[in-house]
């Protein structure tokens, strides 16, 4: 048993910025734009290294795919604990259309030679909203997975995942190695303290290349285009019950 | 130097401060100022994030961060709240005798601690009769034995009420005609020794939240294993402090100026009046146009000083200059800053008004504004003599 946990971490537009779309609509701007950690994967972070400091896990190895600016975001993992990175490193063309499927394919190779007993991810991203990465990987593996998970206990039989879920919370037991993915209340990420942002520093960042884990990064999806929402159309206001039936019938809506 | 040639861990430190003061202090800075309680929950976090006693070398137990990335965090962390920002700052000034002139022993005593809990200290030199006129101090102190025994009043000391230790001024040399070079002893003091009595938290116009008392020394015994460097040494400690610190106050006067400008242009880019936002009425964009040339202006003067300090040079024109411009600019914004929000601006359930009594006392406190003048005066005709 290693004791090794495999935490997957994203780079993306932070939450706190107006999202444009590009002029010939085939995708949002993102030069010159905040980029932070998704949060459901800093989550994903402070789960592992939560486990590792119960002495669960033994190490807690980051994963980003992307460019160059993705090891920015392995290094937020190293200063809040993790205890080394691995960028795979995807740029251009292949960044472009990078997506739940080839990330997995990714997530799967490394977790084989890296000898992984866990996979934490975080939910979806807040880019994309796939939530497809987490059980596309434990599906590669044939392994179980405990997905929105708001709760996580590792028992000596398996692991025990409370999961939220449309009618409220679901409690499973699982057994390891496994795929779990993190849910908002799953904890409180913590801060990176000033030490070990320096610390964070002497820690490894190893680069990997697709190739060198096999995995073919085409994608079988084209984005067509991409468009703002609708903009919200002022409402009207209406004096009687028969008024506000008979605009509805005009509408088409009743 | 320079703001857009951060590297990597200069960037992470500021965004690690940033997110500090954006969710931490800001939520909560109002309602300190209202009641004026310490905040130390606040200082505490901090602490354990280590944001505040950056300057301790790492021998000691601290980061030994350069002045410049200090600054960085101070900016960051003055932008919530200068009143916090403050009480933690005091901080690097009542060590920064000890870092400067203490010996190892007397730092690994007294700066030790200060990483392992957190504590606070402070910088005791300012009296009733005395602020800037340093030289003119009335405490004394008295070699008795193996120890000094202190008498005198205190005043206006930040973290008086919170300390932990102060770095004590007094005259160890009664004779009038000594000059002030060799006339004052630098102490370091428990402020549990018996003798110390402090005073009541005093209500001030800003930055309420900070600690601010009279202290008064009543024959306190000082061992002599706590003179800094030597007897009559203490004038230039006391004042060599300030090229270090003089940097972080300017980068905390920056902080204050940057948060007004960024509510005042929020304010007016959503505010309409006469058919549009008011952002677009030349007369309040100029305004705006100049709090930005201040903020910016301000910014490069602290990183400068701090830079040169840094670089191990004297930088003691460059600190003066960059106190004296960013004190004035953080008032002249933020006071602008009411004047954009208008009668909002000069009520307290806009952040604004707040930021105008916090400015006033950046033109006072490390060295008066008029102080800043004379010294860089005196460094400026320096130049200019053969």
């Amino acid at each position: 048993m290693s004791g090794r946990v495999l935490v997957g971490v994203k780079r993306v537009i932070d939450y706190a910025v107006k999202i444009r779309v590009k002029p010939d609509h085939s995708g949002v701007v993102t030069d010159g734009v905040k980029h932070s950690m998704n949060p459901f994967c800093e989550i994903a972070v402070e789960e592992a290294v939560k486990l590792k400091e119960k002495k669960l896990m033994k190490e807690v190895v980051v994963v980003s795919c992307g460019p160059q600016q993705s090891q920015e975001t392995i290094r937020t993992a190293l200063a809040m604990g993790a205890d080394r990175g691995i960028h795979v490193e995807v740029s251009g063309k292949d960044y472009e259309t990078l997506g739940p499927l080839q990330v997995s394919k990714i997530l799967a190779a490394l977790a084989k030679k890296e000898d992984a007993q866990l996979i934490i991810l975080g939910k979806q991203a807040i880019d994309d909203d796939c939530n497809q990465t987490g059980q596309m990987t434990a599906a590669l593996l044939d392994w179980p997975q405990g997905t929105f998970a708001s709760e996580v206990s590792l028992e000596k039989d398996g692991i025990k995942v409370v999961r939220e879920i449309d009618g409220g919370l679901e409690t499973i037991k699982i057994s390891t190695p496994a795929v779990l993915t993190a849910d908002l209340r799953l904890n409180t990420p913590r801060y990176a303290t000033l030490p070990n942002i320096m610390k964070a520093k002497k820690k490894k960042i190893a680069n990997v290349k697709p190739a060198d884990l096999g995995v073919d990064l085409t994608s079988r999806l084209e984005v067509l285009r991409v468009d703002e929402p609708p903009q919200r159309q002022a409402g009207m206001k209406v004096e009687t019950v028969d008024d506000l039936v008979s605009k509805l019938k005009d509408a088409g809506k009743v | 130097f320079g703001a857009d040639k951060l590297t990597d861990q200069q960037k992470e430190f500021q965004q690690l401060a940033r997110k500090f003061a954006r969710e931490e202090m800001i939520p909560v800075a109002a309602a300190y100022d209202r009641s004026g309680e310490y905040p130390f929950p606040i200082i505490k976090k901090a602490w354990e994030l280590g944001l505040i006693n950056g300057h301790i070398p790492q021998e000691y137990g601290g980061m030994g961060l350069s002045i410049f990335d200090s600054c960085l965090i101070t900016e960051e962390l003055a932008y919530a709240c200068t009143g916090m920002q403050t009480a933690m700052e005091a901080n690097s000034l009542g060590q920064m005798p000890v870092i400067i002139a203490g010996n190892d022993a007397q730092k690994k005593k007294y700066l030790g601690r200060m990483t392992e809990e957190p504590l606070m200290c402070a910088y005791c030199v300012t009296e009733p009769g005395a602020g800037s006129d340093v030289a003119n101090i009335k405490t004394r102190a008295v070699r008795v034995g193996d120890d000094y025994v202190v008498n005198g009043q205190k005043m206006w000391i930040t973290n008086g009420g919170k300390a932990n230790w102060y770095f004590l001024l007094a005259r160890t040399n009664p004779d009038p005609k000594c000059p002030a070079g060799k006339a004052f002893t630098g102490f370091i003091v428990d402020a549990d020794t018996p003798g110390i009595q402090v005073g009541r938290k005093e209500m001030n116009m800003g930055q309420r939240c900070s600690d601010t008392r009279g202290i008064t020394f009543e024959d306190v015994r000082i061992p002599k294993e706590n003179v800094l460097i030597t007897e009559g040494a203490g004038f230039k400690i006391a004042m060599g402090a300030f090229d270090n610190t003089r940097p972080p106050v300017a980068a905390g006067a920056t902080g204050l100026a940057q948060r007004a400008l960024d509510e005042a242009t929020n304010y007016a880019l959503e505010r309409k009046t006469f058919g549009k936002a008011i952002a677009e009425h030349q007369a309040v964009s100029f305004i705006l146009a100049e709090m930005a040339m201040k903020v910016e202006l301000a910014r490069m003067a602290y990183q400068r000083s701090a830079w040169e300090v840094d670089q191990g040079r004297r930088n003691t024109y460059y600190a003066s200059i960059a106190k004296a411009f960013a004190g004035d600019i953080a008032n002249q914004v933020a006071t602008d800053a009411v004047q954009v929000f208008g009668g909002n601006g000069f009520n307290s359930e806009y952040p604004v008004e707040k930021l105008m009594r916090d400015a006033k006392i950046y033109q006072i406190y490390e060295g008066t504004a008029q102080i800043q003048r004379l010294i860089i005066s005196r460094e400026h005709f320096g130049k200019y003599k053969k």
